[in-house]
């Protein structure tokens, strides 16, 4: 008997080993140290140290008095001589996609739209300027030290009375022509100094200046970026993390003659899912780039999903984890008065939820996404196309289909907005809101839009109405440490899944054909009823047998 | 009826029954949790586990094709009509009257006619189907690179496979009321795991019934 049992033990190790042989990827996994993935990118990061062949402190081009913005531009031209030309062809100055066509110009100083302050009206919309490149728009030189001055927003942010460097020169400029206040000009020149020596590539301050602040506030436009992002943790984003790696913006934001990779309206930031492995010179910018298109441990079920589903999507469980994000604007209920007064209310996280000049708004924290098909390119709407206002309008909207190769499963924050638009000609309005003649400061809506129409250049009937609207950001920033990444069963469930709402194809644990549950648990019921029956028929009958 | 022991399930047998018995079982739970029925192990390890027991399940598979075709047992399991209206007609009315089963098990006729076409049915449709299904399932990412991309569709696949899972779970249930009907409440289960059967004695087994037809044919000429 004993043998026998140690046959039967010998057998089922037999079996256990086939088992095991035939699933590489359970019985492998625990040997493996790191992903492939974690391996690449560690090894295209290697060499991190960045070396420099000049210190700017001992130039004598800097070694001056600056009254202006432009004065340093000019000083950084003297050595970096080609460098105002090629960044003028740049979007960061234009404002206008390269690509675009023609007549209807894509891009900030074009005809495109956003449903936050909707318009730059060409640029005339002074207000949205404090984010533009140049000292004084597009009219003044570069401003090389907004992406290049290391210490910028230290050096400005802390003083009360100047928060960036175009007004320390204003106030310079008035300090210098009084005699009495000679000290305090001095001062100023000196921190103008500190700012213009100490030079380097774009931080994530650098970038942030603008990037986190888009829409007029800290968190407004992209969920995945706001101030929380200069020093961010690496829970909030394992790349850029300081306990993380550390990353700079443009360590994966290549550049090109201060091209930047990124994409750019209905251009993909890349066209190709390649790695550095097959192009050891292709710009970092994907996920893929540096991990690969299979960085998981070999066998793991993730590594079948990247043919159809983004990284971002599992990787950026949510959003705006540590500063609120805004997720709606509804433009129609600007301009209530309290006593006569345009006021403001302050709600959660400290945001308003009410401006008269505004309207009323929604922020939020730990967003999850919301998911579509992406190839990368999103279509912006412009103030030239016609919409249908009887639905809501995508404003800014995801490219991609199910079929398409080259989409994938994307996670996007959607922005709700109510915004105005033509009710004759059917489409939506760019309304003038900074200034004297602003929205902002008459609350008048004919006003502020007739300013605006025509300095788009696009005809205004003088009959508006708001319509509903969404704008879509792709979710790219934010990544989480793997222990936070999205669990299978969020997307694999009967309801309230991550992609319920995408539909027309099949997924595992989600979809489920009614009249086949409903026919097989019929089948099973049946057969339970049915040997119920025929048990309790044979005890009756055999109890009749007895008696 | 004085009744008697036979060895009736060999060693291999009786491990290939079990082991069986405990992958469908595994296969159907975290089958209809990968499905969406319910939450149990949770999907990930659900999934894990599905393919697992899968894959070993289709690696068994080899193993009993290999012993039945080596030992012949294989025609233990040839359909036949002999007395199948009988053994049905038994299950359906004999059984409640007390009546003696038609066909009695042997060394030679382990399993009734209702039982060969039931088991043949499985072995021959069900569960390659079963396991064809399951296979390319867990395949489903190399489609393109076999080139089946245009021929399967995930969803008809799953439904399929469904369909069969819950046939196979109506099974199991019949099967396992079934042990109950023998001379024994369990009488069939201790039959599975000792090997040893308890049967009539003297039992008459048809030569219809019996694997070794042909050498039965032989002896008989012989003996005329």
């Amino acid at each position: 008997m004993k043998m026998r049992l140690k046959r039967f033990f010998y057998l089922l190790m037999l079996f256990a080993l086939g088992a095991m042989l035939a699933m590489p990827g359970l019985s492998g996994a625990k040997e493996e140290e790191q992903a492939p993935g974690r391996k690449l990118a560690r090894q295209a990061i290697k060499d991190r140290k960045i070396w420099n062949t000049t210190d700017h402190t001992k130039h004598e081009a800097l070694r001056q008095n600056f009254k202006s913005g432009d004065e340093v531009t000019r000083a950084c031209l003297t050595c970096h001589s080609e460098a105002e030309e090629q960044f003028k062809m740049t979007i960061h100055w234009t404002w206008i996609d390269p690509n675009s066509a023609k007549d209807t110009i894509t891009g900030k100083a074009g005809h495109s739209l956003n449903n936050f302050c909707i318009s730059a009206n060409k640029m005339k919309d002074k207000g949205c300027n404090s984010c533009h490149t140049g000292w004084n728009g597009k009219n003044e030189g570069v401003n090389c030290l907004v992406c290049h001055s290391q210490k910028l927003s230290t050096l400005f942010n802390s003083n009360a009375d100047f928060d960036n460097i175009k007004e320390a020169f204003a106030t310079y400029k008035d300090f210098a022509e009084d005699p009495d206040a000679k000290e305090m000009a001095d001062e100023i020149q000196t921190t103008i100094h500190q700012a213009v020596t100490d030079i380097g590539r774009p931080t994530r301050k650098n970038c942030g200046s603008c990037h986190f602040y888009g829409g007029g506030g800290d968190g407004v436009k992209h969920g995945d970026l706001d101030s929380s992002m200069t020093k961010p943790s690496k829970s909030l984003d394992v790349h850029m993390g300081l306990d993380g790696q550390n990353f700079q913006c443009t360590r994966c934001h290549t550049t090109k003659l201060h091209n930047i990779a990124g994409r750019i309206y209905a251009t993909p930031a890349s066209m190709h899912r390649k790695s550095l492995i097959e192009d050891d010179l292709t710009p970092k910018i994907m996920c893929e780039s540096c991990h690969s298109d299979k960085p998981h441990k070999s066998g793991s079920k993730p590594n079948d999903h990247t043919d159809k589903v983004a990284c971002q999507s599992c990787h950026i469980p949510e959003f705006a984890r540590a500063n609120p994000t805004k997720m709606s604007w509804d433009w129609s209920k600007a301009g209530k008065l309290k006593d006569g007064k345009p006021y403001k209310v302050k709600g959660d996280f400290g945001k308003h939820n009410y401006l008269s000049i505004k309207g009323e708004m929604r922020w939020d924290k730990h967003v999850k996404p919301e998911y579509f098909w992406f190839n990368g390119s999103i279509i912006t709407l412009t103030a030239k196309d016609i919409i249908d206002p009887t639905q809501s309008v995508p404003v800014g909207k995801p490219v991609g289909a199910k079929d398409d190769p080259d989409s994938r499963i994307f996670p996007f924050k959607i922005h709700r907005g109510k915004q105005p638009y033509d009710k004759v000609n059917n489409t939506l309005l760019t309304p003038h809101l900074s200034g004297k003649k602003g929205y902002w400061a008459t609350l008048d809506w004919n006003k502020a839009l007739s300013l605006g129409m025509k300095e788009t250049g696009v005809p205004f009937s003088g009959e508006f109405d708001f319509v509903e609207t969404t704008y879509a950001f792709p979710t790219t920033h934010m990544v989480a440490p793997r222990e936070a990444t999205v669990k299978c069963s969020e997307c694999h469930t009967r309801s309230d899944g991550r992609l319920a709402q995408l539909t027309g194809f099949y997924m595992p644990g989600r979809d489920c054909n009614d009249w086949l549950a409903k026919g097989g648990l019929l089948l099973v019921i049946g057969s339970l009823v049915g040997v119920f029956f025929h048990g309790v028929g044979r005890i009756i009958s055999r109890k009749k047998k007895e008696v | 009826m004085k009744m008697v022991k036979i060895y009736l399930y060999t060693r291999f047998e009786r491990l290939w029954h079990w082991l069986q018995a405990v992958m469908i079982f595994m296969l159907i739970i975290t089958g209809f949790e990968t499905h969406g029925a319910y939450t149990l192990f949770g999907f990930q390890q659900a999934v894990e586990l599905h393919n697992l027991f899968g894959i070993s399940w289709i690696i068994l598979i080899i193993f009993i094709g290999f012993w039945l075709l080596t030992t012949g047992e294989w025609k233990q399991y040839i359909p036949t009509t002999q007395k199948l209206i009988a053994v049905a007609k038994y299950y359906m009315a004999g059984i409640f009257k007390g009546e003696d089963h038609p066909v009695h098990k042997s060394k030679d006729a382990k399993h009734n006619p209702l039982q060969r076409l039931t088991y043949m049915g499985l072995a021959a449709t069900l569960l390659p189907f079963q396991m064809a299904t399951g296979f390319l399932y867990w395949s489903y990412n190399d489609w393109s690179d076999w080139g089946l991309n245009g021929f399967l569709d995930l969803e008809i696949l799953a439904m399929i496979h469904i369909i069969c899972a819950f046939v196979l779970v109506s099974f199991v249930l019949v099967h396992i009321y079934m042990t109950t009907t023998g001379h024994s409440l369990t009488s069939h289960v201790r039959a599975m795991f000792s090997g040893w059967e308890e049967v009539p004695e003297g039992t008459h087994v048809g030569k219809w019934e019996t694997k070794k037809i042909i050498e039965y044919r032989v002896v008989e000429e012989k003996v005329e």
